[in-house]
């Protein structure tokens, strides 16, 4: 009987099994052990309550400030000094220093720490991010991390698959976030409750790796597990360039059992809007009512990458316009890295003449943290992955999810826009 | 063991941003995230809270981040025990692993209304709706996590556990 990724990639980290099936409780082993400012601090408490005094492999244990990077006030520089002086006590090799890291999931992948075949689990849950490098990668609670940290091991129930099969050509301005915003919009916030969901077919080879990391990001939206997206050349040729360690990748056999197989035919779809409260309310974008925004956020681990900011650049050199003076357009690049590359690029000065506020990297308003709280009533168009109440600000303020063509358009035009009307 | 309290029902898919707001989590004290536990979907629930009661929601409940902040407001607030059709994955082992007890049932959810008084008897996994009198069994849990919950939660467990290796 063939095997789905997950089953593969958790059978090689098993302790006493060598062979597993979808629903089988198994203890395994972690590769990377990761957790941010907001998670860390109590998985630390649940460490230090164990009774443990060291991780179990200070060269596996991440500890990634990120959310409210710089720290914003008193209290969240507190908790970043929890990790601070943590990492330094137990020697982690690892530091990630506001000024040369940024959010965790655009870090770990660009530098090699995250690989093909490993097993991670991260005190976040995006952490299914790592799936677009074939990695068995999943969030979990601070109390799991922390157990994890000591151990090097956690225990898991062996998901279930969902496969997604995309074909046809995409048109203009349609990318990887369009494509798993559709999806969500089909199967709902629960359609793969705890399942790992699987995205293959000729149109997901021709993404770039952006857009796979986009995909594998919104994983959890549709309350998934774990995703996957196949490894390739384009997967190879990223990880060659990075990879701290050797690695093993991982083929889903082609007799292996998915619960469900969802076709999706992309030559038709235009770009998609999660609109309020939710990220499986998507609508294709003639569908939805072009109302006028108060601010635009392009940036988080969705869409944070050079190849995301590059598709704005490109769309203001092409159209030499600038951004509506009546909105706030805040750009922020997922790492300093993505940083330096676009202020290489001239794109820093780009944004800046156009009218943006171009950042250090943080998770920032995504998640309601700073550097651009929304009020009540307001409006945003933003390039994450939720835009649940309250998310990004107050409980009655409204944001729409979308790509960063359609959020550098909006922003051109002052309310929701298609890249095509400018 | 039993419990016993009275009802706050919520719907489909209540998020942890909804249960505890980011703006809140520059803290991890239990008290001051319970002052703003829910205070995105229900403004009066921290206030009028009672030590005992219970939360009842529909399905995926706790989904979105995996903030442990969220199961730590509402055990913060005094509520004994949630009651959902469904829990999201990462919520789930999140109040497992500090000691919040939860069922999940989707009778029990659905017939509940606000205002209702629970009996549930978490060794044997039952709900009576005492409006009704209607006893519902919730869904087992897997022997692993009955070992967790067995402990009171994942912290005294690992003790255990690694107790036994250090003396074994
Ligand atoms: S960018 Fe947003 S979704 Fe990503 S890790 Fe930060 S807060 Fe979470």
């Amino acid at each position: 009987m063939g095997k789905t990724l997950a089953e593969k990639i958790i059978a090689a980290h098993a302790e006493d099994v060598t062979e597993v099936s979808a629903g089988d409780l198994v203890t395994v082993r972690t590769d990377v052990v990761m957790a941010n400012d907001v998670t860390a601090p109590i998985a630390i408490q649940s460490f230090q309550a164990m009774g443990v005094e060291e991780v179990y492999d200070p060269n596996r244990v991440m500890l990634v400030p990120s959310h409210f990077a710089p720290n914003k006030d008193i209290k969240s520089a507190e908790q970043t000094r929890t990790l601070t002086l943590f990492a330094e006590e137990q020697a982690l090799d690892h530091r990630f220093q506001v000024g040369r890291a940024g959010i965790e999931h655009v870090v770990l992948p660009e530098r090699g720490l995250v690989l093909p075949g490993d097993l991670i689990v991260g005190g976040d849950s995006h952490t299914c991010t790592y799936g677009a490098v074939g990695a068995f990668a999943t969030g979990m609670g601070s109390t799991d991390i922390g157990f994890a940290m000591a151990t090097g091991k956690t225990w898991l129930k062996v998901p279930e698959t969902m496969k997604f099969v995309y074909h046809g050509e995409r048109r203009p301005y349609v990318y990887g976030k369009d494509m798993i915003l559709r999806t969500i919009g089909e199967i709902g916030v629960d359609g793969a409750l705890y399942r790992s969901m699987e995205f293959t077919g000729p149109a997901i080879s021709a993404l770039s790796m952006s857009e796979r990391f986009t995909m594998a990001n919104m994983v959890i939206e549709a309350g998934g597990k774990c995703g996957f997206l196949p490894f390739d050349d384009t997967t190879q040729a990223y990880v060659e360039a990075r990879a701290t360690r050797p690695y093993t990748p991982f083929y889903a056999d082609d007799d292996a059992t998915y619960i469900s197989i969802h076709e999706f035919d992309l030559s038709e779809m235009e770009p998609q809007i999660a609109c309020p409260y939710s990220p499986d309310n998507v609508h294709p974008i003639s569908q939805v009512k072009p109302e006028k925004i108060d601010q635009v956020f392009i940036g988080s681990c969705t869409n944070g990458r050079f190849e995301d900011l590059a598709i704005v650049a490109d769309i203001l050199q092409r159209t030499g316009r600038e951004f509506s003076p009546d909105v706030r357009v805040m750009i922020i690049p997922g790492s300093q890295a993505v940083y330096l590359d676009v202020l290489r690029q001239g794109w820093i000065e780009l944004f800046t003449m156009a009218g943006g506020a171009v950042s250090v990297s943080t998770c920032g308003p995504c998640l309601g943290g700073h550097m651009g709280v929304l009020a009540a009533d307001e409006v945003c168009v933003s390039t994450s992955n939720r835009n649940f109440r309250g998310r990004m600000g107050h409980r009655d303020a409204r944001v729409f999810l979308a790509n960063p063509a359609v959020a550098a358009a909006s922003a051109i035009m002052g309310r929701l826009a298609h890249p095509d009307e400018l | 063991m039993k419990l016993e309290g009275k009802v706050w029902k919520y719907g489909d898919n209540i998020d942890t941003d909804v249960i505890i707001p980011a703006r809140y989590l520059v803290t991890t004290d239990p008290k001051t995230l319970a002052q703003h536990c829910m205070e995105d979907i229900d403004q009066g629930f921290a206030q009028s809270v009672q030590p005992g009661d219970i939360i009842v929601g529909g399905s995926n409940f706790g989904c979105g981040s995996s903030r442990e902040h969220a199961p730590i407001s509402i055990k913060g607030a005094g509520v004994s025990c949630i009651v959902a059709e469904s829990f999201a994955r990462i919520f789930f082992r999140n109040a497992i692993n500090i000691g919040l007890p939860i069922l999940e049932s989707v009778e029990a959810a659905r017939a509940a209304q606000k205002g209702d008084t629970l009996s549930i008897d978490l060794v044997a996994g039952t709900i009576t709706n005492q409006r009704t009198g209607q006893t519902y069994q919730a869904n087992p849990y897997p022997p692993f996590v009955l070992a967790i919950i067995n402990a009171g939660g994942l912290v005294p467990y690992t003790r255990n556990v690694l107790g036994i290796k250090i003396t074994g």
